[in-house]
Parts: C-alpha cells; structure tokens; sequence
C-alpha cells in the first residue's frame, strides 16, 4: 500500500497529490511516468510525475478528473493509501544541453513540463516554458515554472483570462520565426501536441513530444499503448513516452485515446450516482 | 524377513473421463470447465497405473516428479503422502495438474501408452493438488526447508520460473525475494490463463504456500526501471540473481490496419479479462474491453484458443479462428481445441490474414488469402503457401492477434551486460548461468515461448546451480 502524503485541489477539475514511495523517489527522473491502482478493483492508470524528493521519500504527480479512476483518486486524503503504484516507467526525456529550447506544457500536461524544464535548466540549456490552458483556473503548477532559475516563462489562455489570449503554437511559432530556439519539446492534449508539431515542422525545429496512449501494465506486455511513429509500430509504455513529434500518426492516436469513451463515461456515471459528497 | 507387501494388480479399465460441464452451460460464464476427479474417479484412475519397475513416466517429466509414488499412494488411500511425495519436485501442482501439456510429457512415456490410453497423470496430479488446497491452511503441505544458508537471493518475475526458482530455493535454505512487476505475482498463470482453465484462486493459494515456506513476494516493482540486476547485486546485497520475466512483448503480423480500434493483442485482451476482471465490468471491476459480436482470433496455439473462447463468454455471436495451416498442425494442445470446437469456435483454416479493413477507426473486417500446404519446412510441418487470387473478406468487429511473442527490450534495461541471442533473448548455458557470475536465467526469457513446466523446470535447475555457485564462491 502506498500512502497519501499530501493533497492539492488546484482547480475545480485538478489534483495534485503526494504518495510516500521511497523506491521510486530514488530512480525519477523527468518525463517517466506511473501506473496506479486505487483499489483492489481498479483500472491501471498511467499517471506523468511532477515532483519528488529522493531524501524524503515521496513523489507528487497531477491528474485530472475524467473518469471513474481519477475521480476516485480525488476522494483520498492524507493518511488514505493506493492499492499500487509502479514506476517510475518509460524511458526519461533527455535532458543533456541543447542549447536553446521551448518546452510547451498545455493543462495537465505541465506536471511533465514542470520537471523536463527544470532539469534541462540545470543541465545549462537556456529554457523557454509555454504553458497553455483553455482558462485561468486550468492553469497548473505556473507559480513552481515561473520560479525555476534560468527558465522564462509565457502563459496562454484560450479565453484570455491569464497570460496572452490564443492557442500555445503563437508564442512557439514567435519562438521559431525568430529563430531563438534550437529544438522544442511538447506536452499535453494529442491535439496541441499535434498543431505544436507541425508548427515546429514548418520552421524545421526538430520536437520531442510526450505520449499518452492508452496503457494496461505499462511494462511493454500487452500493446495497448502502440502508436505508429515513423510509419512503424512502438510501445509507448517501454519504447516511449517520448517520440519525434515531425514522425508521429496524430489521427491514430487520437483515435485509439477514444476506445473506451463510452465505458469510462458509464462507470464515471455509476459511481458518482452511488457518491455521497456530489463533487 | 521384511513384510511381504501385496503384490500390485493393475486394473484394465479404460481411462477415467474428466469430468465437465457442459459446453451451452460453461460458455456462459468464467467458471472453471473440468471440475476434476472425484476420489473414486482417481482411485479408478490410479488403479491403471502398473506401477513399472523403471518407471518411464518420469523421465518425461521435466521437474523428474516421482510420478509412480503419488500414484501408488493414491493407490494404497494416503493422498496425503501422495501430496509430499509430489511437493518434493513441484511446488505448484494445482496448477500443473490443470495447464502442463502431459500428453506430449509424462503422459507420452507412459508404457500403457504404447497400447491405448495412458495413465492420467495430469488429471492424478490436479487431484492431489486440489485435495493439498481443500484443507484447511494450517494443515497443507509446505515442503521442509533446510536450515538458513545466509545466502540472499532475487528472483525477477513471478511467473512459473520463478516461482519454481523460489521455491527450490527456500527449500535448501535461501532467503529469497520474488520482484514482481504487477500488482499481482503468478506471470502468465494470473494474467494469461484464464479463469476457466486456471481458477486464480489456485495460483493465489500456492503461490500463499510458497509465502508460507518464507519466500517473499515483492509486488509493484519493475526490475530494470526501480534497480537493475546489477544494483540487486552491489547495493541490495543479494548473493545471486534469477531473471524469469518471459517473453511478454506481444508480436504482430505486420499488416495494415492493425493499430485500428478493435484489434488486441492476445496479451492486453487476456489480462484485461484475466487480471484485470473485465468481464465484470462496470459492476465489479473498473477495466473495461471491447465486448465485438463478431471477433476474428488469428493463431492456433493455446493463448489463441483462450482468446477465442474468452470472446465466446464475453458474449460473442460468432468467434472465428484464423489459422494458415490445417488442424493437424497446430500447436495449441487437442484438450483445448476440441473444448473451443465444443463451445461454438468457427475455424477458419489454410487461411492467412493480409490486411484488416476498418471504417473511423474501427476494425470491420480481415481480407485473407487461401492457403494450401506445401513442401516440409524447418519446423518439421508442411509449409502454407498462398493460393493466387483466392483473397477474400471474414466480416468482424474484433481482431485478437495470438502470433506469439517475443524478448521484453526492459529486460535488456535490467541487465543490459548480458549475453543475448540476436532475437534479444539471454544465452545461458545448461544449468541457467548468464555470461555474468551468479546471474541466472530461465523460462521464456531463454528459450522464446515454451511451456509453465519447462519454465518451472528451467527455474528449478537454475536454483540448484545457484545454490551450488554461492556456496562455491564463499569457499574459494
């Protein structure tokens, strides 16, 4: 059992939370990721880390409730544990300095964001944070970005309610025309990873971008997180997250994260029909 | 003068039947299919044994159980001994006793076979494991472990190997830590064999009973990402290694379409029924699955035939097996095959799969072409060899592809030092020694996809030669 160390509502629809998982602390590096069980009944989840501390023994990741899982999840205070947590997976983004990069981060997709700028920071590139949302209040983890030493940051809202109004390719297609950046790494919705990407393509700026497929183990044995990158089938839970943006099937991938629309919107349904607290 | 002991008068019945439930009625649920032997079916059964001299039976056998003893206890009513007598060689005979494929083992060398049928050694077997599981927990059998050596070992992967690593282990005197990646230990016998041929309350029981024997199981952790082998080694202390993580990557045809909505491979659908409960979902488990009412499997071992007749109780109108060669070819074992014909399983034969069709995203269909068989090729079988312009559509809303698997590449991650064959599996000698000492390996992770008593036998070599490696090197 892993327990519960720290809780964060930071939106009405995103949580960060804390688990003591001393192990894991110890091998994290950015861009990996986890698998979380919540109960004994649970669906495996793939979960990106934001935080963790190897002296104290915990790691923080952020999810956002969508489905049954997270909205379970967001239930669980301190002092409550997970049935299972596995990782830290994947493969971790390099971070060895590249000179000048951008690094995007659209809504949770900054818990991944936060952590890749903040080694590639200390690795000595000169970062350039973009972290969109569709408003204000989906914003995640801003204050922690724009804190990091040597990382400058612009903010993006889809309704202009923080930062500059508009989609995350202006600033990166600013960022690109002007020639400041020498490669860019994306994290977030398939969508805006996707637009990012053929941003990126068009002034030849080479992208990593960070995958979510959908995952059962993680561990490379059932091939549900198979995306075709370079016209040639990869298992985003060993071989990925993190693919050349310029070589990924966009429409595939978005299309396989649906598969199971209609059953997790059923049994999101169900348990908050049989939920006391009505979140 | 010893005692004179009566003399031993085999019976000529036929072989006892198994007994099972009827095919309209299992294919509606996930319950367990053969429902075993009753004590008078395995006395009967028993009483065919000749209770040979040189027993042959048990050089079929890949863990050498003493196969003409637990017989012969059976025999002379003390299934209880009979229960040690088996717990000696093989710590997991429930399961065995339901999934080893003893037709082309102990079975095969048994003398009565030569003539008709031979003894029912599996069905022998699964009754005594059952009969160890129907006590109560104290009074099961948990083998004698010598005293403790001092000695630390870590076995990677709780799948047959290395349970069979672990028990032998803790048998002479090891103090030993199963790593297991997912959240529940058992490898292929909990995620893959599903609950009608392998009830996941036997592989919980006797995995418990190996606990019991004081091997530790470490559930949620992925040797190869939270330490490699080689830290197992220099930072955790462990004396020697086992790697058992078998073959897990799923293979693919190589086709288009096969990254449509719809097609699995037989690993994810397996576990998400198998360890992950899909099959009740959304009332008892929060994994879902793609229930098609038409599901094309393509393959003909035995994960096809699991996959085919889990589609089946998922409540498919028509499942189809896909295979390029004939019947006689395949390799899943007769049992299961005549099980899946049983309970509705279309097969589809001299057929191979060169495209699947979808619409959105989905899956619709397979375009195949007729095979024929033609000249023997290097696996001793005739090969399929396409009939030109016979291609034609099978209409399907599901693809389950069962075409094998192959080396995990976190495995290399593990222990990327390793000497490997060039389809990434790891070269061992004999006795499971790696290129690097007291790493051993064993299981499907050396030899590609094989059988759980193989990998059990694999694993239990390996412990030996371990055990003898440790006490070796603190010698010199």
């Amino acid at each position: 059992m892993f327990p519960v160390v720290h809780t964060r509502q930071l939106s009405e629809s995103v949580f960060e939370m804390g688990i003591e998982a001393p192990r894991i602390a110890a091998k994290a590096r950015a861009g990996q990721f986890l698998m979380v069980r919540t109960t004994g009944r649970g669906e495996r989840i793939p979960l990106t880390f934001s935080d963790w501390s190897e002296g104290e023994g915990w790691i923080r990741f952020i999810f956002m409730r969508v489905g049954k899982t997270t909205h379970e999840l967001s239930h669980l205070s301190v002092g409550d544990s997970l049935a299972d947590v596995v990782g830290p997976l994947g493969v971790p983004t390099h971070t060895e300095p590249v000179g000048r990069v951008a690094i995007v981060g659209g809504g949770v997709g900054a818990a991944v964001a936060f952590p890749v700028a903040r080694a590639m920071a200390q690795a000595g590139s000169e970062v350039s944070v973009i972290l969109g949302a569709r408003t204000r209040e989906l914003l995640v983890l801003q204050d922690e970005i724009a804190a990091l030493p040597g990382v400058t940051l612009t903010v993006v809202t889809d309704d202009g309610t923080a930062g500059e109004k508009g989609l995350v390719t202006s600033p990166l297609k600013r960022l690109c025309e002007a020639g400041s950046i020498d490669r860019a790494f994306a994290v977030g919705p398939a969508i805006m990873m996707k637009f990012c990407a053929a941003t990126a393509r068009e002034y030849n700026v080479p992208i990593t971008v960070s995958l979510n497929p959908i995952m059962v183990d993680g561990t490379g044995m059932c091939g549900a997180c198979r995306v075709t990158v370079g016209g040639q089938t990869r298992f985003g839970c060993v071989e990925g997250p993190d693919f050349d943006g310029l070589a990924v099937d966009w429409e595939e991938l978005m299309s396989r994260q649906r598969i199971y629309a209609d059953d997790e919107r059923a049994a999101d349904s169900e348990f908050s029909r049989g939920c006391s607290c009505h979140l | 003068m010893p005692p004179n002991k009566p003399r031993h008068k085999p019976s000529r019945d036929p072989r006892t039947p198994m007994p099972e439930r009827a095919a309209e009625v299992r294919r509606g649920d996930f319950d367990e299919v053969a429902s075993g032997y009753s004590s008078d079916d395995a006395y009967r059964e028993a009483m065919r044994c000749l209770q040979c001299n040189n027993p042959t039976c048990e050089a079929g056998c890949p863990v050498n159980i003493r196969i003409k003893d637990f017989v012969g206890a059976i025999i002379e009513g003390q299934p209880r001994r009979g229960v040690e007598i088996l717990k000696e060689r093989n710590a997991l005979p429930a399961v065995c006793g339901r999934v080893c494929p003893q037709e082309e083992q102990c079975e095969a060398a048994c003398v009565l076979a030569k003539k008709g049928d031979p003894v029912a050694i599996g069905r022998l077997e699964r009754y005594l494991g059952d009969f160890d599981l129907a006590c109560e927990l104290e009074h099961r059998c948990v083998p004698e472990t010598a005293e403790a050596s001092g000695y630390r070992c870590a076995v990677v992967g709780s799948g047959p190997a290395g349970l069979a690593c672990a028990g032998e282990l803790a048998r002479l005197g090891h103090e030993v830590t199963v790593f297991e990646s997912l959240h529940a230990p058992g490898g292929v016998l909990t995620y893959g064999i599903p609950e009608f041929r392998l009830p996941k309350a036997i592989v919980e029981a006797e995995v418990g009973l190996l606990e019991e024997a004081g091997v530790r199981i470490v559930c949620d952790e992925v040797i190869g990402r939270i330490a490699t082998v080689e830290e197992l080694m220099t930072d955790e202390g462990f004396d020697a290694v086992f790697i058992g993580t078998g073959a897990g990557l799923p293979h693919f045809l190589g086709i288009p379409g096969e990254n449509l909505n719809g097609v699995y491979s037989a690993n994810e659908y397996l576990t998400r029924v198998n360890l992950m409960g899909a099959y009740e979902f959304p009332a008892r488990a929060d994994t879902p699955v793609w229930r098609g009412r038409k599901v094309a499997v393509v393959g003909a071992g035995n994960v096809a035939m699991d996959a085919a007749r889990t589609a089946i109780r998922l409540g498919a109108d028509e499942v189809f097996l896909v295979y390029r060669r004939t019947e006689e070819e395949m390799p899943a074992r007769r049992e299961e095959v005549h099980h899946a014909k049983q309970e509705g399983v279309e097969f589809k034969l001299l057929c191979s799969p060169l495209e699947i069709t979808g619409s959105n995203g989905w899956v619709t269909g397979i375009v195949a072409t007729r095979m024929e068989l033609g000249e023997t090729d290097e696996s001793g079988r005739r090969a399929p060899v396409c009939v030109l312009g016979s291609d034609f559509e099978i209409e399907c809303d599901t693809v389950v592809i069962a075409a094998g698997t192959g080396a995990n590449p976190l495995t290399a991650d593990a222990a990327p030092e390793l000497e490997r064959s060039r389809r990434g599996y790891i070269v061992t000698d004999d006795d499971g020694a790696t290129s690097t000492p007291g790493v051993y390996a064993g299981g499907d992770i050396v030899t590609g996809a094989a059988t759980v008593i193989l990998a059990m036998g694999a694993g239990k070599k390996a412990a030996r030669a371990m055990d003898v490696w440790m006490h070796q090197r603190t010698e010199s």
